[in-house]
């Protein structure tokens, strides 16, 4: 029992001591990473935006970060000893703290915590994700364009609806302007192993491919799409210098804006437990320098696809679209809510492979 | 010139003070490498050593955390020790830690939503068998093949993580976890959790049986028929088999202990700490419990020391990571060169160091160089 | 079966053998390691203390070559703390070679923060008038980097080494029987440590060809396993180099002909086809064990035990 007085007791020292908006203590902020800053893609790009935090507010700010922090028991005891520690805002950035997130802000209601891709909130926990999938529209509709053999490959990680509905939105996209098109599909069952993703790369190319769609995060697949002289889109980061022929353009999930402005609202005391799903609109999504080494019309067209995107007009997900046993989905006309997409678990018709369950 | 030479018996003295001359070597190593990245080593050293045991900020949490994180591993150390005293090599605990957890979390998650108290025991019960049959592959396969233990049950961890993954992608999957690969959570089913027994400390069950087993395992090495047959086996498996003992049944019932141990740690694992199978539920417990089992001696007393040693290293390592600003890397480094020292400094144990004069200890052969130590 | 016809077989040789060198080249060393008598289980550590250090030095001088000659001394190095730990200060190799990799891993990351994102130099093909381009054999056998070949090479090299020299049967002797090697006057730790480095040297060539070949890039934790997979290979090859390449082929292969089973729409379970190499390799263990004979022939019977002269 002397554990919870203990433990009391040093959560309402620190509530009183290191409370938001407070006094001129700089704002604790910490961030937590699944894996290496240095992997160039998921965790780099979260790095960056606490780059861009420690930027904005100089001083006022005291951020830090740990990497490559397993998921489950280990990434708790980390949020609690930086909640201990008198840390104000920390950012969770993988599907696999949410649980841990939940369980270290309940016993701290006076920190806030934000994690990133999860389902759960709390009063003191923020949601926040992206729409990547419309960014992959936008090289879906690339893809369809740009394809000769009529064959796209795509690298996949686990068959979760993220990945199932990023699948989905590029081959409605190819669809769209190429009936021709055909998705070629690798499960690899990881995230980051670079010799797998290059194998899968090459097996895609041996069977035809010419574009190369990967979920992935290293540069491995257009490392080899270069090599081999056909195209590839880049994932998370903008990897325009792995690839300067190869490359056309990247799906950059930039959460630097966002992490300035959640960090700026606990300091003004404004901050709310928001769930926020954001896209191409906000810059949350975006698709980087289209290469120019594509047609220039074919890039005309995919920056108009952009811009609908972003201002609304255009919805990825627009009906008719059935599912791939052929059953209906979406009545024509009619938009794919986001409870839909957040559970997402079958293709859509037109793919001729079998989704791993 | 240096020189070894055998003592007869370990010494007492240097079992207590290898540990330490390795820590001092540590500290000073570890200190010059923070130097090098940049950090204050002298801040370095105490966030990672003194700070989880006195920072009085945190200890009311990294202490019993200490006990969390150590569990594991002094248990599969625990069950390893029988094995490795007895000179059988089993390095696939991992495999019987995720095999364990995945036969009792199968159990408990085919039993939801049914509320029973005796649901987590039983789950404990299914996870020892799981983990015992995982390691009755290696065990059989040497008693009637004699196929080499160390690779089969190395391998096998590689085909747990498989059928891990592939459960949690398929039939264990959460059906309220949008497709997630992972399982129901443990926490939200109160007769699966394996509740902290004192909030805010984490301290579950499985930390009591880790300490009940220690004392058990002392016992049954110093003082039990079985401790005695194990560690004449280590000796030399004729001597044993001229002292009667059925070799077969020794390495079956080490492996079997390994089995058991680990998997009851995996259950305990999952249900608590955890919380839900995931493919990224192992992280290494049981490759990090073979050098836990090495650096306390393979003696009980000697594991829970060294678990709670490598616990120590990981809570200020996270603890360095996100005060200096350290990459995880270097608190790799930091622990390798910890382990280095360690196993180093265990020569001080079972030898003696010398000083020898050059020539006059050394035969004229030339195998002679051997024999003469390494000079240093 | 149709979509079978779209994996081209031709195309599929090629990519198993870029797939298998890096594993083939790790486990050639290990195998000179174990028939010496030790057991390194530190060759995750090596393999990528091998690939930053090639991968750095080929950035920075512009060379591959460099770059390659450079990852074997680094994985020299690192295996050489192993082998001082474990031959004169006779620590144990299981936890000794643990802790290999884990300071291996450690250390490749600080090394390789300056190197993230850069661009190594291509690394040259073979490229032979007529020859490269005739049809299936061109591609399977004449398109390939020096690595590829080095590592062919080598396995025929340790092959000879162990069976036709007097240095091949002096490790054997080590790796065989200690005691008595150290009786007839050879040097069991000097012969243990050339073993050692040699296959810190070759782990680290493994690894190099992941970062500068296979993927060309430098990123954490890139080895991802492969010191493992080169680990389960020396048995599975039941330490015969000319078994050991048919056996990272099989390795490399599975794994490459899973991703192309999948490429090709063949079903889903497929992807529990890379467990195969695992199970192949214990079936394998078994059969080596049941044929008596064999298993005194090949697995060395001091491997991993410490060597100490009491006299």
């Amino acid at each position: 029992m002397r554990g919870i007085r203990l433990l009391a007791a040093a959560t309402i020292l620190l509530g009183a001591v290191v409370g938001p908006a407070s006094s001129d203590d700089p704002l604790k902020v910490g961030f937590i990473y699944v894996g290496p800053t240095g992997d160039h893609g998921w965790n780099y790009q979260h790095d960056q935006g606490r780059m861009l935090v420690e930027e904005t507010f100089g001083d006022a700010v005291d951020v830090s970060y740990a990497e490559s922090v397993p998921e489950g028991a280990d990434s708790e005891r980390l949020m609690t000893q930086m909640a201990l520690s008198g840390y104000d805002l920390i950012f969770t950035t993988s599907f696999g703290y949410m649980d841990p997130t939940i369980n270290v802000a309940s016993k701290f209601p006076d920190v806030v915590f934000e994690h990133s891709t999860g389902y759960k909130r709390a009063d003191n926990v923020a949601i926040y994700n992206a729409r990547f999938y419309e960014g992959r529209a936008v090289t879906g509709h690339i893809a369809g364009h740009v394809t000769k053999s009529n064959v796209v490959g795509y690298i996949a990680t686990y068959p979760i609806p993220e990945v199932v509905r990023g699948i989905n939105a590029a081959f409605l996209a190819a669809r769209k302007v190429n009936p021709d098109v055909e998705f070629k599909i690798i499960w690899v069952y990881t995230w980051f192993n670079p010799p797998i993703e290059a194998d899968a790369a090459n097996a895609l190319i041996e069977q035809g491919a010419d574009v190369i769609l990967q979920h992935v995060d290293s540069t491995a697949a257009l490392l080899v799409a270069e090599e081999h002289g056909i195209w590839a889109f880049g994932q998370a980061s903008d990897m325009s210098e792995f690839g300067p022929n190869s490359h056309i353009t990247s799906i950059v999930n930039n959460w630097a804006p966002y992490y300035v402005e959640r960090v700026r609202a606990v300091m003004d005391g404004t901050w709310q437990s928001t769930d926020t799903w954001e896209g191409l609109s906000t810059g949350m999504v975006e698709v980087s320098e289209i290469s120019d080494k594509i047609p220039a019309e074919v890039k005309a067209s995919a920056l108009a696809v952009r811009d609908a995107i972003a201002d609304g007009s255009l919805h990825p997900f627009t009906g008719p679209i059935n599912r791939q046993d052929g059953t209906m989905w979406l009545a024509a006309g009619e938009t794919a809510s986001d409870g839909d997409l957040l559970g997402q678990n079958f293709y859509v018709e037109g793919i001729d492979e079998e989704l791993p369950q | 010139m240096l020189r070894l030479e055998a003592r007869a018996q370990p010494s007492a003295l240097m079992q207590t003070a290898a540990p330490l001359l390795a820590l001092a070597a540590t500290v000073v190593g570890g200190g010059i490498l923070f130097l090098i990245l940049g950090k204050n080593p002298f801040v370095s050293i105490r966030i990672i050593f003194w700070d989880p045991l006195f920072d009085a900020s945190l200890v009311s949490y990294t202490r019993p955390q200490l006990l969390v994180k150590a569990a594991p591993l002094i248990m599969i150390a625990l069950g390893l020790s029988f094995g490795f005293r007895a000179g059988i090599w089993n390095i696939g605990a991992e495999g019987q830690f995720v095999m364990g957890a995945l036969a009792g979390s199968a159990v408990g998650l085919a039993l939801h939503p049914l509320e029973a108290f005796w649901i987590l025991p039983l789950m404990v019960l299914c996870g020892i068998a799981g983990g015992i049959a995982w390691a009755m592959i290696p065990a059989l396969l040497r008693v009637y093949f004699r196929t080499n233990e160390i690779l089969v049950s190395l391998m096998l961890v590689y085909v747990s993580y498989r059928i891990l993954t592939a459960l949690v992608t398929g039939p264990l999957r959460s059906p309220i976890g949008y497709n997630f690969p992972e399982s129901r959570s443990f926490h939200d089913n109160p007769s699966m959790h394996n509740a902290e027994l004192w909030s805010g400390t984490g301290i579950h069950i499985g930390i009591l049986v880790a300490g009940i087993l220690v004392v058990v395992c002392w016992y049954v090495m110093r003082r039990h028929l079985f401790g005695y047959h194990v560690n004449l086996m280590g000796q030399s498996n004729k001597v044993a088999g001229f002292a009667g003992v059925r070799i077969n049944l020794v390495i079956i019932c080490c492996l079997g202990i390994t089995g058991a141990l680990a998997g009851a740690a995996g259950v305990f694992e999952v249900t608590g700490p955890a919380g839900k199978l995931s493919p990224h539920f192992p992280v290494g417990y049981g490759f990090t419990a073979i050098i836990v089992a090495f650096l306390g001696r393979l003696n009980p007393i000697g594991i829970l020391f060294a678990g709670l040693l490598m616990a120590l290293t990981y809570i200020g390592g996270e603890l360095a990571q996100f005060i200096l600003d350290a990459p995880a890397a270097a608190i790799q480094v930091f622990q390798g060169m910890l382990l280095f020292f360690l196993v180093a400094a265990d020569l001080l144990v079972n030898y003696r160091v010398k000083l020898a004069v050059p020539g006059g200890l050394f035969k004229p052969r030339p195998a002679e160089s051997d024999a003469g130590g390494k000079s240093t | 079966m149709n979509q079978l016809s779209a994996i081209s077989p031709e195309l599929l040789i090629a990519s198993v053998m870029v797939a298998s060198t890096p594993i083939l080249l790790a486990a050639l060393g290990e195998l000179v390691v174990e028939k010496a008598g030790v057991l390194n289980l530190g060759v995750e550590g090596l393999m990528i203390i091998g690939a930053v250090c090639g991968f750095a030095m080929a950035v920075i001088t512009g060379s591959v070559f460099v770059g390659a000659v450079a990852a074997m001394v680094g994985g020299a190095m690192l295996a050489l703390v192993f082998a001082f730990l474990t031959q004169y200060l006779l620590s144990n190799q299981v936890a000794t070679g643990l802790a290999t990799t884990l300071f291996g891993l450690g250390l490749a990351s600080l090394i390789g923060k300056p190197f993230i994102g850069e661009r190594p130099p291509p690394m040259p093909r073979l490229q032979v008038e007529f020859l490269s381009d005739l049809p299936f054999i061109g591609h399977v056998l004449f398109s390939h980097d020096p690595i590829l070949y080095l590592a062919l090479l080598l396995a025929f090299l340790v092959w000879y080494f162990l069976r036709y020299t007097k240095m091949g049967l002096v490790l054997r002797a080590v790796g065989e029987n200690h005691d008595a090697a150290h009786s007839i006057g050879y040097s069991v730790r000097l012969t243990r440590l050339a073993a050692i480095c040699f296959g810190g040297a070759l782990a680290g060539l493994g690894g190099c060809y992941l970062s500068l070949v296979r993927v060309p890039q430098w990123s954490e934790g890139m080895t991802a396993g492969a010191g493992w997979i080169a680990l389960a290979l020396v048995v599975f090859s039941s330490w015969r180099p000319l078994r050991l390449v048919l056996g990272a082929w099989l390795f490399g292969g599975v794994t490459v002909l899973q991703l192309n089973l999948q490429a090709a729409g063949v079903g889903i379970g497929v992807a529990y086809l890379s467990v195969a190499p695992y199970v192949v390799t214990i079936v394998v263990l078994v059969l080596i064990s049941l044929n008596r004979s064999q298993r005194l022939l090949n697995a060395p019977a001091c491997l991993g035990r410490s060597f100490f002269i009491t006299s």
